[in-house]
This record gives C-alpha cells, sequence and structure tokens, in this order.
C-alpha cells in the first residue's frame, strides 16, 4: 500500500473508531444509571425517548447549556487543561486495541487496529499513567481543600497500582514474546486464554484496572461523601462532562485492554474447526470481541453497585501488601509453566 | 496506653473471608438476584397509588344516598381541629332540633391529617378520604367550601367501612 492508501484507510478508522467510541461512553452512562436502578429494583431513566434512549443526549445538552464556573482562587489555564488531558488521554489509548483479524476488502489487507504499533501495550500504559496528571491537576489548580485531597489521593492510589499492574502485563508478554497487540491476540488461541492459564495475574490485573480508572471500590478520588466531588468539585458544565466522559472512556479502554490481554480479544474458540466461510468468521470475531467487550463493562458497573468503598490506609495496605506480591507470584508461576511445558 | 483499649473484633475474619474473592462473589449474587427482581416503582402520573382503607387523605363531608349531607353543625369537628383549619357556620333547616352548615370550610394549608375530625364526629358526617393530589396554585383555592368538600356516600363506602369495623 502507497503512503496516501495508508493515511485514507487509517482516517477512516478513526473515524469509525472515535465515533464508536463517544456513542460507546454516552450509552455507557445510560446503561450505568439502567444497572444501578435495577440493582436497587427502580426502573431508572424511561421518559427521553423510548425506554429513555435518547437520555444520554439530552444529559449532554443540558451540561452544554449549564454556566461554566471557575473558582477566582484557581489556576485557570490548567484548570481548563485538566479536562483537556483527561479526554485526550482517554480518546488516544484505543488507537492499540485491536478489534478483529486482519480483513481482504477491494484486494488491500487492512488490520482492524488504526495503529499497528510493536510498543502497543507499554503505549497503554505509558498513556494511562498520564491521566493521573489530569486529576491531579485537576485537584491542585482548583484551589479547594476538597479537590486538592482528591488529587493526592488520586496520585497515592495510582502509584500503588501502576505496579502490580506492570507486573501483571509481565506475566501476559512472558508469553506472547510481545508486545503488540496483535501478537497476543494471535497467542491466545483456542482455550488458551491467558484468564485461565494465568488467573492469579488476571485477577490482580483487573484489581488495578479498576483501580487506574478510579471505579468503586477504589474511587477514592471522587469519594462522593468525604471530599464532596473530589478533584472535580470545583468544575462544571462541559468542564465536567470532560472529566465524566473520560472517566467511562477509560472504562471501555480498560475492558478492552483486559479483553486484549487476558480473554483472547477477537478470538472465538476453535471457529476455524466449523469451516465457516471468512467473511463470516471476521463478522463474528468482531462480534465476540464486542460482546467481551459489554460483558466486562457490565462487570464493571455490576462491581460499583455491589462493593463499599476502601478506606484509604486498607487501599495502600491491599495494594502494596498483597497486589505486589501476587503479581509477582504469578510472573513466576508463568516462567515456571514456559520451563516445564515450553508453552 | 492507647493501644489497649482498641478492642478487638469478636471474630477474626476466617482465612476464606481474608481471600476477598468468595465475599465478592456472594455480594455479586445478591446484586444480580435483585437487577432480575420485579421493580417497586410507580410511575406517578401514569400509574397511581391506591391507598389502604386506613389511609388519611383529604378530609370530605359525606353526602348520603339520598342527596342530603349528613353534617348537623354540631361544630365538634372545628372544636377539636389542632390546626383550626375548619370553619363551621350553623343554619336552622325544617326539620325540628335539627341543623346544617350553612357554611363548612376547610384551610387545606392548615389542615394536619390527623384525623380527630373524624374520629369525633357523631355523625359518621366527616370522613379523611383516599384523595392526596392536593395541589393549589393561589392561598385562595386553598380553601375548600362546601362545593368541593361534599362527596356522595357511594365513593366513600369501603373507608366508612373499615372505620365502622376499627373505630
Amino acid at each position: 500500500m502507497s503512503i496516501g492508501e495508508v493515511i485514507i484507510f487509517s482516517l477512516i478508522k478513526i473515524l469509525i473508531i472515535v465515533g464508536l467510541l463517544f456513542l460507546t461512553v454516552a450509552y455507557l452512562v445510560y446503561f450505568e444509571r439502567k444497572v444501578s436502578a435495577w440493582a436497587q429494583n427502580r426502573i431508572g431513566p424511561n421518559r427521553v425517548g423510548w425506554k429513555g434512549v435518547l437520555q444520554p443526549f439530552a444529559d449532554v445538552f443540558k451540561l452544554l447549556l449549564k454556566e461554566d464556573i471557575v473558582p477566582e482562587k484557581s489556576d485557570r489555564i490548567i484548570h481548563a487543561l485538566a479536562p483537556m488531558i483527561a479526554l485526550f488521554v482517554a480518546f488516544t489509548t484505543f488507537a492499540v486495541i485491536p478489534f478483529g483479524p486482519d480483513v481482504k476488502i477491494f484486494g488491500y489487507n487492512i488490520p482492524l487496529v488504526v495503529a499497528d504499533v510493536n510498543i502497543g501495550v507499554l503505549f497503554i500504559l505509558a498513556l494511562t499513567s498520564l491521566g493521573v496528571y489530569a486529576i491531579t491537576l485537576a485537584g491542585w489548580s482548583s484551589g479547594s481543600k476538597y479537590s486538592l485531597l482528591g488529587g493526592i489521593r488520586s496520585s497515592a492510589q495510582m502509584i500503588s497500582y501502576e505496579i502490580s499492574m506492570g507486573f501483571s502485563v509481565g506475566g501476559v508478554l512472558l508469553l506472547s514474546e510481545s508486545l503488540r497487540p496483535i501478537a497476543i491476540v494471535q497467542s491466545q488461541s483456542g482455550w488458551m486464554w491467558n484468564a485461565i492459564i494465568q488467573p492469579i495475574g488476571f485477577i490482580t490485573f483487573v484489581v488495578s484496572a479498576f483501580a487506574e480508572t478510579n471505579r468503586l471500590p477504589f474511587d477514592l478520588p471522587e469519594a462522593e461523601p468525604e471530599l464532596v466531588g473530589g478533584f472535580h468539585t470545583e468544575y462544571s458544565s462541559m468542564k465536567f462532562a470532560g472529566f465524566f466522559l473520560s472517566e467511562y472512556a477509560n472504562m471501555t479502554i480498560a475492558s478492552a485492554f483486559i479483553v486484549t490481554l487476558y480473554l483472547g480479544g477477537w478470538q472465538i474458540p476453535y471457529i476455524d474447526l466449523l469451516g465457516l466461510p471468512s467473511g463470516l468468521v471476521i463478522v463474528l470475531q468482531v462480534g465476540a470481541f464486542i460482546f467481551k467487550l459489554v460483558a466486562m463493562l457490565f462487570f464493571f458497573l455490576w462491581i460499583r453497585w455491589s462493593l463499599p468503598r476502601f478506606r484509604y490506609d486498607q487501599l495502600m495496605s491491599l495494594g502494596w501488601k498483597v497486589m505486589f506480591p501476587l503479581s509477582l507470584i504469578n510472573i513466576i508461576w508463568v516462567a515456571l509453566l514456559i520451563m516445564v511445558f515450553g508453552l | 496506653m492507647a493501644l489497649k483499649s482498641i478492642k478487638r473484633r469478636e471474630k477474626d475474619l476466617t482465612f476464606l473471608e481474608k481471600l476477598y474473592i468468595p465475599e465478592i462473589l456472594k455480594g455479586l449474587t445478591l446484586t444480580f438476584k435483585n437487577m432480575i427482581r420485579p421493580k417497586f416503582t410507580f410511575e406517578y402520573p401514569e400509574e397511581k397509588f391506591i391507598p389502604p382503607s386506613s389511609y388519611r387523605g383529604r378530609p370530605v363531608l359525606v353526602e348520603d344516598s339520598n342527596g342530603e349531607e349528613r353534617c348537623v353543625a354540631c361544630g365538634l369537628c372545628s372544636r377539636v381541629c389542632p390546626a383550626l383549619a375548619i370553619e363551621v357556620q350553623a343554619g336552622e333547616t325544617e326539620r325540628e332540633k335539627e341543623r346544617y352548615p350553612e357554611k363548612f370550610e376547610i384551610n387545606m394549608l392548615r389542615c394536619i391529617f390527623c384525623g380527630f375530625c373524624e374520629e369525633v364526629c357523631p355523625e359518621e358526617a366527616i370522613i379523611m378520604s383516599k384523595d392526596y393530589e392536593l395541589a393549589f396554585s393561589n392561598r385562595e383555592d386553598a380553601i375548600y367550601g362546601k362545593d368541593k368538600l361534599l362527596v356522595p356516600i357511594s365513593q366513600i363506602q369501603d373507608k366508612i367501612d373499615f372505620l365502622r369495623q376499627y373505630k
């Protein structure tokens, strides 16, 4: 393919993915409200449109029409910059997540990923770590004690969970022998899903992902009952919506990342034995990826409405004293598997 | 020492409980069960709550089946009303020794729905109905006169039956 064609195909893929991601995030908010309602024996939003399906758009319009309040003692530039960083990080990460195998259209071989980077996993880890700057800067620039406390909590939480997250990924990398997300997915053919081979690593990674995305039970930077709204106490209108959207986008990305690393990505075990036409197989595989993603997202919401928030010190001791050693044990376990069975 | 005053837990967590994961799964099954349970929500304006007979809603005056009001304007309800919401003005009827209310007003902004008027009424003439939709746009509308208070007996029969049984 020539450079021009690469650019055109990339642009098309970027448009599709960003559009889909916005839609996913909008409907994730709606879904979250529905799931919370179900968990509490309520009905949930059902007034705007059929069964309330237009609710997310109503929410966005409402937020757009609100007054944008900036506190007097805030650092105006950083205050405005923080939600942008949050959104940027949230939407950039999706570039390296593969959601299907290579497709052949009009004689072109198109991989179903925006950027097939050979350090994809590292890219995601690096960018998600940048996400903490958004929250810490938001907390610091607001000029409010609650925001500051939220920001501090966020950075402390990130430091303690980033390590166990990195080490859990280490186990996956040992098996796939590559940092390319596509190679990682391909290494999990059949039932060789990493979630089954290395359950400890799976659990530590999922827990760390919850902490990374600030979701309950680890939503200490927000902690409504203690810190009003945590880091976004002083945010209103579309800036608040920026944080809100980025939280849900981060959730989507964490789910996609978990699916890619541990749940076999787009793979359906032994589908090639059925002898289906290749076009159908690809559609089924993209469908499988979306299904796994939605299941993982539901799990995120389900956990939120089941578990109470951790105390600050419990969070720290869990991160350093439990998650960190467990992820180390996982690496040793995977290394032993490779040594003994030569996987 | 400060440390000694810390109370130990009555029962330490067992190993399984310390693992968190089985306990989390227990919690998750509980919330999932709740998700598929029938919902309690009333979608109010479309779907109305029908209160039980013991409900104390807006007080009404009973209009007997022959089209006459039961009230004899004794003034007991006005007397007992703790919020001073009821005002009765008696008038003479053609019948011997019997009166009727010329004016019977309940100020719904004052009414506290205590049901004392219903309890004290010797004629079973004032009844706390099941009507709870009381909204007004100005203070004048909140003073209910006889035109709004009189309700045919057929509409509140179940409430009267309940009172006869339990009062």
